[in-house]
Order: C-alpha cells, then structure tokens, then sequence
C-alpha cells in the first residue's frame, strides 16, 4: 500500500467517508427521498421561509427532480452547504446532486469530476457600490476595498479584472455573503461583488436599497446550473431531463395550472404528449414513470413560473429575464427537443 | 509450622485467568482494544482505498506549483495573483505565525496582570478581575472575534470621513489614521547606508528639490537589530558589574543612567547615520496609502485571541501563585521587602515552575485558535491554503494532509521551546 494512500486515510477518519455508489437512482429511490445540496441562504434561491420550508429558484429544481423520481415534491432533504462544503459533500455522496448557484466551469467539469447537467440561470460579476460615493464604472475603483464572499469563482475573476485594467485593491474575503453585507453596510469596504444575481437579491434585503447601485460592467460569464457526481451518467439524464422538462414546458405553454388537464386529455401537439407520457416511452427509456416530467412540472411548475416566482420582477429580487428568458424571446434558454 | 496453600504451579495457566488473574488481565484488556484499534483503522483505510472519488482522482501535490489567480489582504512576501498555490499558501502560513505570535505576547501580559491583580488587597479591583475572567473565558472565542470584528467596523469612522478641510475626524498626532478598515501608522526606511542611491530630483510647485531615495536592501535593519543586541549585552554587563560591587562593597551603585545611555544613544546614532525617515500614511482615492496598516481582521483576531486566552492564563497565575505557601510571603515581608519586590523576588519565581506548563497549553490553543481567522476574512493558512487554494483547485484531501502537517509541525515546535523554558525554571533537584 502506498504510503500517501495510508496517510489520505488518517484524514478520512472521522469523516467515516459514506462510499458513493454507482447507482444514484437506485440509492435514492431505496432512501424514498432526494439530498439534495443548496446554499446556506439567498433570497429567491434557496432560503427556509418563515416555516421553515425552503423556497427559491434552485429549490424547485431539487423539488422538480424529486417529484419526477419519487412523486412526491416534498421528500427531498436540504443539506446547506457552502462555497467552501458543496463539492466534497457531492463528491462524498452526502448530496445526490447540488442546486446551489455553482458556475459550470472546465476545471470543475473535469478535473473535480462533475457533471454540469445544464443551465437554470445564465448569470455574470458585478459590483456594488453605495451611491453617494459617486462612481459610475468599475473602472473607476482604483485603490478601493473589496469585499468578497469567499469560496467562489470571484476572487479569481476579480484579481483578473484589476490586474488587466491596471488597478490595485484590497480584499476583504469573507466566509458568508450575510458576513461581507454587512462590512459593505458599515462601510468597511467601498465595494461589494458577487454575481449580479445575489447582488440583486441581497440590495432587495437592505434597508435603503436605493442607497446602492449595482455598475454597470459585468466581469464574468457565470452560467449557474445543477452538477452531480462524474461516472454515472443515468443519474446525469434524468437531473438533466427534469430541467429541459420545465424549460420545454414554458416554451410549449404547459403550466402548473393546466398540466393536468393537459395529461388527461392529450392534443394535438406530439411534443407535449411526448414530454407528459401520453405518448410514446420516454419516462421508461430514463428509468421513470411516464408521468415523471408532468409530476415535476405539477409540482413546481414550467421554468417561466418559477422564475417569475421567486427572483423575477414581481417579487422583492426583481430580476428580469435578460439572458433568462426563452430562446424564443431573445434568450439563451433552449432545451433540446423531447423525442 | 508450614503454610497450606500450594506452590504457584509454572504449567497451571488456565485460559479463564486472562479474565480472573489480576496479573493479565490489563493485558487481556490492552489486546482487546489494540484489535478494535487496528480493525477500525482498517475499516476507515480500506473505505477511502474503495472511495471512487479517490479512486479516481488520486493523490497528486503538483497543484501547488500552478498559478493561485486571488489576492490577498496582508502580504507579509511579495505575492500577487500570479503567484503559485505554494507561495500564497507560504503567505497565509506566515499570516498565521504573525497573529499567534503577537497573540501569545499579549495574552501572556494581560494574563499576568489580570491574575496578580486577582488576588489584590484591593475588592474592586480584584473584583473587576473576576468578572473579566468569567465573562472572557465563559464565551467562545469565534463569538468574540465576531463581535469586535463588527463594533470595529460600525463605531470607528470611514476613510472618507478623515477628507475635506473641515473633516469630522483627523489623524493622530497628524500621523496615526485609525479606520474601520485598520489602523494606519507611520513606516520608518532608510535613505542611506548599505544601497544607498542618489538623491532624485523631484519637481514640486515648479521648485525642483532633492528628495532622498529609499534604501531597498534590508541588510540595514539586520544593522539595527545588532546595535540592539549590542546595547543589551553591555547593559548585561554594566548590571553584573553593580551586582559585583554590591556583594564588595555592601553598596549597589546607581546604574540607570548607564543603563539607559547603553540602550539610546548607539541606537540613536546607527539611526542618524542611516537616515531614518517616517512614510506618513495619507489619504488617496478610497483608502489611506502608505505608512504600515494594521487590518482590523488581524486587529480583531489579536485582540479576540489575546483577551480570551489571557482569562485563561489569569487562571492559571493565580493558581501558580497561590501555590506558593504564604509563609514564603510572610519571610519576605519580615525581611522588610516591599509588596512589589515579594511578588517580582519571591513569589513570582517560584510561582513560574507551576505556571508555564499550563501556559504551553495555552499557547498552543492561541495557536490553533488562529484559524478562526476565516470568520473575519484574515488570511492565514486556513484561509489561503484551506480555503480558497482547496476551493479552487478541489484537493480537499492534499490540502487537509498539508494543513495538519503544518499546525502539527508548529505546535510541536512551541512545546519543544516551551518544555526548554519550563526545564530551566522548575524546581531543581539534586
């Protein structure tokens, strides 16, 4: 036995390392409920509400992947993690796959052995500032103090944006967005980054939003989407397929409200019966029920409703659809086709 | 008369006698667990041999060689976001040295005095000792770095509120800016000796004027520190004199102008020679810049650790002093010592040998304590290497291994000073 071997060991103890196993399905259907991994708390994304039910826009996708699997919305359990916690409790097997805000980068695909099943939520860096201090472009931030939630693609980018545009700063990271808020709130630091997204979420908590503004550069492209672990491809399919189920479902018109009436009397239209069971075998050919996608969408409903739900203009994050909206409107959701 | 009971036989060992006989039972017992220790070890050896994940990833340290890409707050080396995993992971170690070295110094202070004030003659003040004790050491250490982490950042001012002519705060003394980012102060450099260049000709108001250059090679303050060593070696010396004079003639001769002349006026000249100047720290765009800025992660995290463990180390004076019987006490004062010379004479020496091995303890708790530094986004060695280095890269297993290798090293490395300490103190017995 080599050496190293014997020594990883001596770290392993205590963590009693759970040995993940090949077949997630079988696993979770075995379990009769879905761990599924999210952050520890942004508003819109994933946040417990006053009952203690978590809610937000990546826990409808844990939601929609539970109720396909199991039927029931309700049986997955949330496991907080955070930027620091999310990929060993994937790779660990503690969490059947993880909902939390991850950018899908290379390394990440690769060499951490993930797999990015897709994209729920096309995002980017930016900057937030306090208005009074009268800066209009990031450009502008030479010499400032900048706090960072740690455990991010954010440090690496935001070293990036200064060194290139020849501007010095100094970091503040900060183990928890709550933490470094409140830095920027005391002014402990001119600056606060993230993705624009929890930058939105996280201004619609303050006091005094308008006492901020969010600048206009965005330093990064942050596709943000589900990951599961590498090598079990099944798995992959149906957190894959669950998401394209809701992103079709808007762009097909299929919505919580009408789902079930549209699965209990089947149109015209091939594609929907394709994507409720009434027609043709795809739940089977994923190892589901036929119903598997209509339960999802039952559940939480199409992407369009989730969205405007929890994070889209209506609410207090008020994010509008941007990139997000469906290809069809001038967006980059797309999914493939359900033949 | 002869006694009844048999001889001990050699061949009657009886298997139940690993059980009943006192003289196997501890074995017994210690073979019991060293199977349960050995199996147990196995489990969790061959469970990490069969994880996948590790199956597949293996383990492999070359990741410290490839570029970090994030910068760090306080670079005690120079280091940017160019540098490798290894040199930002030497930053945060380094990091982590400073804060526990500066913590171990003051909480020892604050220990000693908060624990010999305890037993003060005095009720308030040996009262207000008690409750500093109780309520420092009765709280965790996280919840008081937090906490002066965040009255720092609301109570003390904004950068910006030092600008304008009429500003609502001004520098200390014109020099030393206290924000709620850090404490800015003074740096001192040299314009001459070793590596002195020529004065640059700098333009001011269309007046040209020599400004001398700062000196780069640190070979100077090598200079300062053996002046230093000097000065201490001759006040050695001038103290032994007095104290040889003292046991000839019965007269101990008045030394402290010696003394202080041995300490000030070489460092002065070297000083004065080298051309000492101050950076003052001044306000440019959003922060104070130059000068030497204390950040108030490292403030936080000092003082957080400092007056915490100093409670604990309060404790363990006053034990150490109490130990000391009151007799000693009441020789000392009939000898006509004063209460000040008793404890710095009598007590306190003999107080250390009970003392200092409760204090290794302590000292190694600042040390591992200082790894709570993530909470305020200080970046020592679990903020670098544990956190964003094994974020970054996701060799969460190799950057564990290097962490515990580390704090294992290092807190060795105190015990290993401190048991030398501890040896040259305690009681000697011949």
């Amino acid at each position: 036995m080599k050496n190293s071997v014997l020594l990883g060991t001596l770290a392993f103890a205590g963590l009693a390392a759970a040995g993940a196993s090949a077949a997630t399905l079988d696993d979770v259907k075995a379990r009769g409920s879905l761990n599924c991994g999210v952050t520890t708390g942004v508003p819109g994304f994933a946040e417990p509400d006053a009952n203690g039910v978590w809610q937000g826009f990546d826990v409808a996708v844990c939601r929609a992947v539970a109720a396909a699997v199991l039927g029931d919305p309700e049986a997955v359990t949330f496991v907080p993690t955070t930027g620091k916690t999310r990929f060993t409790a994937l790779a660990s097997g503690e969490i059947d796959m993880l909902a939390r805000n991850t950018t899908w980068t290379f390394s990440r695909d690769t060499d951490l052995k993930f797999d990015f099943v897709g994209v729920n939520y096309y995002d980017g860096q930016g900057f937030m500032v306090p208005a009074d201090l009268g800066v209009s472009s990031a450009t502008e931030l030479d010499g400032a103090t900048v706090c960072i939630q740690t455990g991010t693609t954010t440090e690496l980018n935001l070293a990036d944006f200064f060194r290139v545009n020849g501007m010095s700063y100094e970091p503040v990271p900060i183990e928890t967005g709550a933490e470094a808020v409140q830095q920027y709130l005391a002014g402990a630091c001119d600056v606060y980054t993230t993705d624009r997204s929890a930058l939105a979420a996280q201004r619609a908590g303050f006091e005094a939003p308008d006492d901020s503004v969010i600048l206009p550069e965005v330093v990064s492209k942050e596709p943000l989407g589900p990951l599961v672990r590498h090598g079990d491809s099944e798995w992959a399919d149906i957190v894959r397929w669950t998401l394209n189920a809701m992103i079709s479902a808007e762009e097909l018109g299929v919505t919580k409200d009408n789902v079930e009436e549209m699965a209990a009397s089947p149109g015209d239209n091939p594609e929907i019966n394709r994507l409720l069971g009434t027609e043709g075998e795809l739940g089977a050919m994923i190892g589901l029920d036929a119903t598997w996608a209509k339960n999802a969408i039952a559940a939480v409903g199409n992407y369009g409703e989730v969205f405007d739900t929890n994070i889209g203009e209506s609410t207090a994050i008020g994010l509008a659809r941007g990139l997000n909206a469906q290809y069809t409107d001038g967006g980059l959701i797309y999914s493939p086709p359900f033949r | 008369m002869t006694t009844m009971t048999d001889p001990p036989q050699a061949d009657g060992f009886r298997i139940g006698q690993l059980i009943n006989d006192t003289r196997y039972r501890s074995y017994t017992f210690q073979f019991i667990a060293l199977l349960a220790l050995i199996f147990s070890f196995g489990w969790l050896i061959n469970n990490a041999i069969n994880n996948p994940v590790l199956q597949e990833v293996g383990i492999n340290f070359g990741f410290l060689q490839d570029q970090a890409g994030y910068d760090i707050g306080q670079r005690p080396i120079e280091y940017n976001s160019q540098s490798s995993h290894l040199r930002a992971s030497i930053v945060g170690a380094i990091n982590t040295l400073i804060v526990a070295f500066l913590a171990c110094a003051t909480a020892t202070v604050f220990g000693v005095i908060a624990g010999v004030l305890r037993l003060s003659n005095n009720w308030i003040i040996r009262k207000l000792m008690s409750i500093y004790v109780e309520i420092f050491r009765n709280i965790p250490v996280l919840i008081w770095i937090i906490i002066i982490f965040t009255v720092a950042a609301n109570v003390l001012p904004q950068p910006r509120e030092y600008r304008g002519e009429d500003a609502a705060y001004s520098p200390l003394f014109g020099v030393v800016a206290a924000t709620n980012r850090g404490v800015y102060i003074p740096r001192p450099y040299f314009t001459e000796g070793i590596g002195a260049q020529e004065p640059a000709a700098v333009e001011v108001d269309g007046v040209s004027t020599l400004v001398a250059q700062e000196v780069t090679s640190s070979a100077n303050w090598l200079i300062v520190f053996g002046v230093l060593l000097a000065s201490f070696a001759i006040a050695k010396g001038i103290s032994v004199w007095a104290s040889r004079q003292q046991l000839t003639t019965g007269i101990r001769p008045k030394t402290w102008y010696f003394t202080a002349a041995a300490w000030i006026v070489p460092i002065a000249v070297t000083l004065w020679i080298l051309g000492l100047r101050w950076e003052i720290p001044t306000l440019q765009g959003f922060n104070f810049r130059g000068g030497i800025v204390l950040q108030n992660p490292l403030l936080a995290l000092w003082f957080a650790l400092s007056i915490y463990t100093g409670a604990f180390i309060a404790e363990n004076v006053r034990a150490g002093i109490l130990a000391v019987s009151k007799g000693q006490t009441e020789a000392a004062a009939a000898l006509g010592l004063r209460p000040r010379r008793i404890m710095s004479l009598v007590v306190l020496p003999q107080a250390l040998r009970v003392i200092i091995p409760p204090l290794i303890s302590q000292y190694l708790n600042i040390t591992k304590n200082t790894s709570l530094a993530i909470a305020v986004g200080y970046m020592d060695l679990t903020g670098t290497l544990g956190g964003i280095t094994l974020n970054q890269t996701g060799r969460a297993l190799e950057c564990i291994l290097l962490l515990m290798a580390f704090y294992l090293t290092f807190s060795l490395a105190i015990s290993a000073i401190m048991n030398v300490y501890n040896n040259s103190v305690k009681l000697k017995e011949r």
